[in-house]
């Protein structure tokens, strides 16, 4: 079996780096991309969104002020933005915009339209949804002194600000379109992107066609595109296999990915990369007896991290032993320090007695419990079943419930659990957004563990104003030290993406985050 | 008849009103919030003023009444309102997914009704014969393998096979018939395949049991060309059982093909059903139930009706 696995790998690297090497031809223009999305988005506004549905569907047919270079990740370019400058005391940005960009109805794009893109984020109207409204408080004004330049003045310091600026999320809108109805994106597309929209067939596909308008001279290579909604990872995978559709961008399963190279053999393109998404462990610390560290502690401790990263990334999209910064990112915490955190020593041995004694101690060495799950069978329920285990060898008995989306997020959000299985999902590995989650409940209704500790506030809100890399990055190690110590949550491992392709798709590149990369631009057949 | 017609239609309005009443009420006690699927379901870090703001904007914070009452309004002119998910009005989701279900049902029916009258009959025919037990073996085939495992076999068979499958985007008949065809013939197939097994269990058990009736003798013995004993007198009757089954199956394929419909991408009702329910889009699944308990109603009728011709005996007034 490992065998097979090692084989399969090898394959996949030989595949991944003949496609590299593929990459380095030059684009051939035409044809239509066929690709299949994962799930279907309820709406098309990229602002009021937080699923990658929406992307997938709408990043094509919009443009953005920045975004992520992701041959160069995390580093930014321009998109709309031809040029900007920061001010070194990090209060003011200015952009520049490229000249002569048309919205999709052949209305000229100017800089009031990104101010009012930013302003419906940062300040929405009655009935628009804006989940980034807290990401652009730090926005005091917003100018437009001519046509092509906005200049954001800020109220305080956000060291991540110009990563907020290549947000996949922050689709720019006409602010006619707002004018004439704020919710206008929700339920028409006119965008700058490299597509126009055509038709959206509710529960089969999207498509859109070329736009030959594009301000990115000789882009995009299609012709146009088609996204095709596979809900079920059956149906997607028979559709890459059968040619149907030519890859899908979110990401597969290792026992999904063996089955399609061994089917397919070097027909087929895998790439893999650690996911910016992680699976945590939450203790609701306002019931008895997850109010005690100590048990909190104990359970962290009982957990092998190391040995479970080696069985679960076999079958699971689970592998990489993590932070609270996804592992193997600038800003994460390095494996030798991270071992000597509670939860993630190599000795198991010696944590678990630990684990006992800690129950011991806190008075509920037979402790019992519900382990609130999603009853998503990738990764959730594998990741619920090595929990039950791993707690099973210091005396835990748990019972193991899993349940649809809906049920799951009520219990979670009322607190009516002892114990869950909590996702964290970033689009970048910028460690404002990492962190929050950890924040007392006042301030980050995520933070399912429901607690309050003001020195972590206090972390946090000194690591988003320091300018100083060492500096800040010494905060985010004091906070996950913080946050570890008293055992509130902590992520149980962090995903792998693995993004199947057939080798006639060009131009697509891979990323950390699922969200990132999706508007086509640079895709291209190689038929 | 036309009398009975009429009051059966009447006797559909307090059946759906309660349907009405039941799915509106039993739904709201579903733990679980639309909002909070739509804006946290994959990991999304909004704050609870937001999620308040979009209860609002849904019309969710007003009182469960106020909210009943006009979704009962708008059932009486059938406006079902606007998916809690895609903010699209219900009748036109449904509408879109019902077409392509409505479809396949009738593909699987015909499939169904060809194979099974010939293949009951000669299993009753020829009782205890070679024809008798290999029909017994594809119909108890045909209940054993469920629908949706048929299903993955017929399409891993025509990817292994073939390395073809059939379109995944659905095109209307009216549209492209071959494309159309090429992809709803092979689901029509994997339930058809059930429908007929269950259809023709039904034709061979009644038929044998009518073939055993006095007035099958007397035409016998009158000299009756057998053909037109079996024919005319004996499977015409032992049709009813059928037609009561033929009438449920059908209504079932409308909103019962999940798994199958997930096995060939299909974008059919059942899918939609699943996907609401899981989403708590409470509008959407309050039209659907609607939909199918209309759906009920109307093949009951439509069957009863269809009692009176093929049996002459029974007459409604």
């Amino acid at each position: 079996m490992l065998k097979k696995f090692g084989a399969v790998v090898l394959t996949a690297g030989a595949i991944a780096f003949a496609a590299g090497a593929a990459n380095a031809q030059t684009p051939k223009r035409g044809g239509n991309l066929t690709f299949a999305i994962s799930a279907e988005t309820p709406h098309y506004d990229c602002h009021g969104s937080e699923t990658y549905a929406t992307l997938h569907f709408s990043a094509p047919f919009y443009s953005t002020l920045l975004q992520f270079d992701l041959a160069k990740f995390p580093q930014v370019k321009g998109d709309l933005a031809q040029s900007w400058t920061v001010a070194p005391d990090l209060m003011t940005y200015t952009f520049k915009l490229h000249p002569g960009v048309k919205f999709h109805d052949g209305t000229p794009l100017t800089s009031a339209d990104v101010k009012a893109t930013y302003d419906r984020m940062r300040n929405p109207p009655e009935k628009v949804v804006s989940p980034r409204k807290a990401t652009f408080g730090d926005i005091a004004s917003i100018e437009t002194p001519d046509a092509n330049t906005v200049i954001f003045k800020m109220k305080a310091v956000n060291a991540a600000m110009i990563e907020h600026f290549a947000s996949p999320w922050n689709c720019i809108y006409a602010a006619k379109d707002l004018a004439s109805d704020p919710n206008f994106p929700r339920t028409k597309v006119n965008g700058t992107g490299p597509f126009t929209f055509v038709e959206h067939v509710k529960g089969s596909h999207v498509s859109g066609k070329k736009n030959p308008d594009y301000f990115k001279k000789g882009l995009p290579y299609l012709d146009g595109f088609k996204g095709v909604f596979t809900l079920q990872a059956a149906a997607m995978l028979n559709a890459v296999q059968g040619g149907q559709v030519l890859g899908e961008f979110r990401g597969i399963s290792p026992a999904e990915r063996d089955r399609l190279v061994a089917a397919m053999g070097d027909k087929i393109r895998i790439e893999e990369q650690s996911w910016t998404l992680n699976l945590l462990v939450a203790f609701n610390t306002e019931k008895k007896p997850f109010d005690d560290v100590r048990v909190r502690k104990a359970l962290l401790m009982a957990i092998d991290r190391w040995g479970g990263s080696k069985g679960l990334s076999r079958i699971s999209t689970l592998r990489e032993v993590g932070g609270v910064i996804r592992p193997g990112s600038p800003l994460a915490t390095p494996p030798a320090e991270l071992e000597k955190l509670p939860g993630y020593q190599r000795d198991m041995a010696k944590a678990r007695a630990e684990a006992k004694k800690l129950l011991a101690d806190a008075g509920v060495p037979n402790l019992k419990f519900v382990l609130w799950n999603r009853n998503l069978a990738m990764p959730y329920t594998p990741a619920g079943i090595f929990l039950v285990d791993q707690w099973r060898q210091i005396g835990v008995e748990v019972e193991h419930k899993q349940s649809d989306t809906a049920p799951y997020l009520a219990a979670l959000n009322s607190g009516n659990y002892e114990v869950a299985v909590d996702f964290s999902n970033l689009f970048m590995d910028d460690s404002t957004l990492a962190l929050a989650k950890y924040l007392s409940r006042d301030r980050s209704p995520q933070n399912l563990s429901r607690s309050t500790d003001r020195e972590l506030d206090k972390l946090y809100d000194d690591h988003v104003r320091e300018r100083d890399p060492k500096k800040r990055v010494a905060l985010i190690r004091a906070f996950e030290k913080r946050v570890f110590e008293q055992a509130y949550q902590q992520p149980i491992l962090w995903w792998h993406r693995i993004v199947p392709t057939h080798k006639v798709l060009m131009g697509w590149k891979m990323s950390p985050s699922h969200n990132l990369g999706a508007d086509l631009a640079e895709v291209w057949l190689n038929q | 008849m036309l009398r009975y017609v009429i009051s059966r239609l009447l006797y559909t309005i307090p059946t759906l009103l309660g349907v009405a009443v039941l799915v509106f009420f039993m739904l709201r006690v579903v733990p679980g919030d639309i909002v909070e699927v739509k804006l946290r379901g994959d990991g999304g870090t909004v704050s609870q003023e937001v999620i308040e703001m979009e209860r609002k904007r849904m019309g969710l914070d007003k009182p469960l009444l106020e909210q009943f009452g006009s979704w009962m309004v708008g059932v009486v002119t059938l406006n079902f309102g606007n998916s809690m998910w895609t903010e699209r009005p219900v009748m036109e989701e449904i509408r879109l997914r019902l077409e392509l279900s409505l479809q396949v049902a009738i593909m699987a029916t015909i499939i169904a009704v060809f194979i099974a009258i010939p293949l009951g009959t000669m299993a009753a025919l020829f009782r205890d014969t070679w024809i008798d037990y290999a029909t017994r073996i594809i119909t108890i085939g045909g209940l054993s393998i469920p629908s949706f495992w048929f299903g993955m076999l017929i399409m891993l068979s025509l990817l292994g096979f073939f390395n073809w499958l059939p379109p995944i985007t659905f095109t209307p008949i009216y549209v492209d018939p071959v494309a159309n065809l090429t992809q709803l013939i092979w689901p029509a197939l994997a339930v058809g395949y059930r429908y007929c097994a269950v259809v023709a269990r039904m034709i061979r058990s009644s038929l044998l049991e009518v073939l055993n009736e006095d007035y099958i003798r007397t035409a016998r013995a009158k000299g009756v060309y057998e053909k037109l004993v079996i024919s005319r007198h004996a499977l015409r009757n032992a049709l009813l059982p059928a037609i009561t089954v033929i009438g449920l199956e059908f209504t079932f394929l409308i909103g019962g093909l999940v798994v199958t419909e997930q096995v060939f991408n299909l974008n059919g009702i059942g899918q939609l059903f699943v996907q609401s329910v899981s989403r708590n889009d409470f509008t959407l699944i309050q039209g659907m139930v609607m939909l199918i308990a209309a759906f009920y109603v109307f093949v009951n009728l439509a069957v009863d009706l269809l009692y009176a011709v093929f049996d002459p005996r029974i007459r409604y007034t």
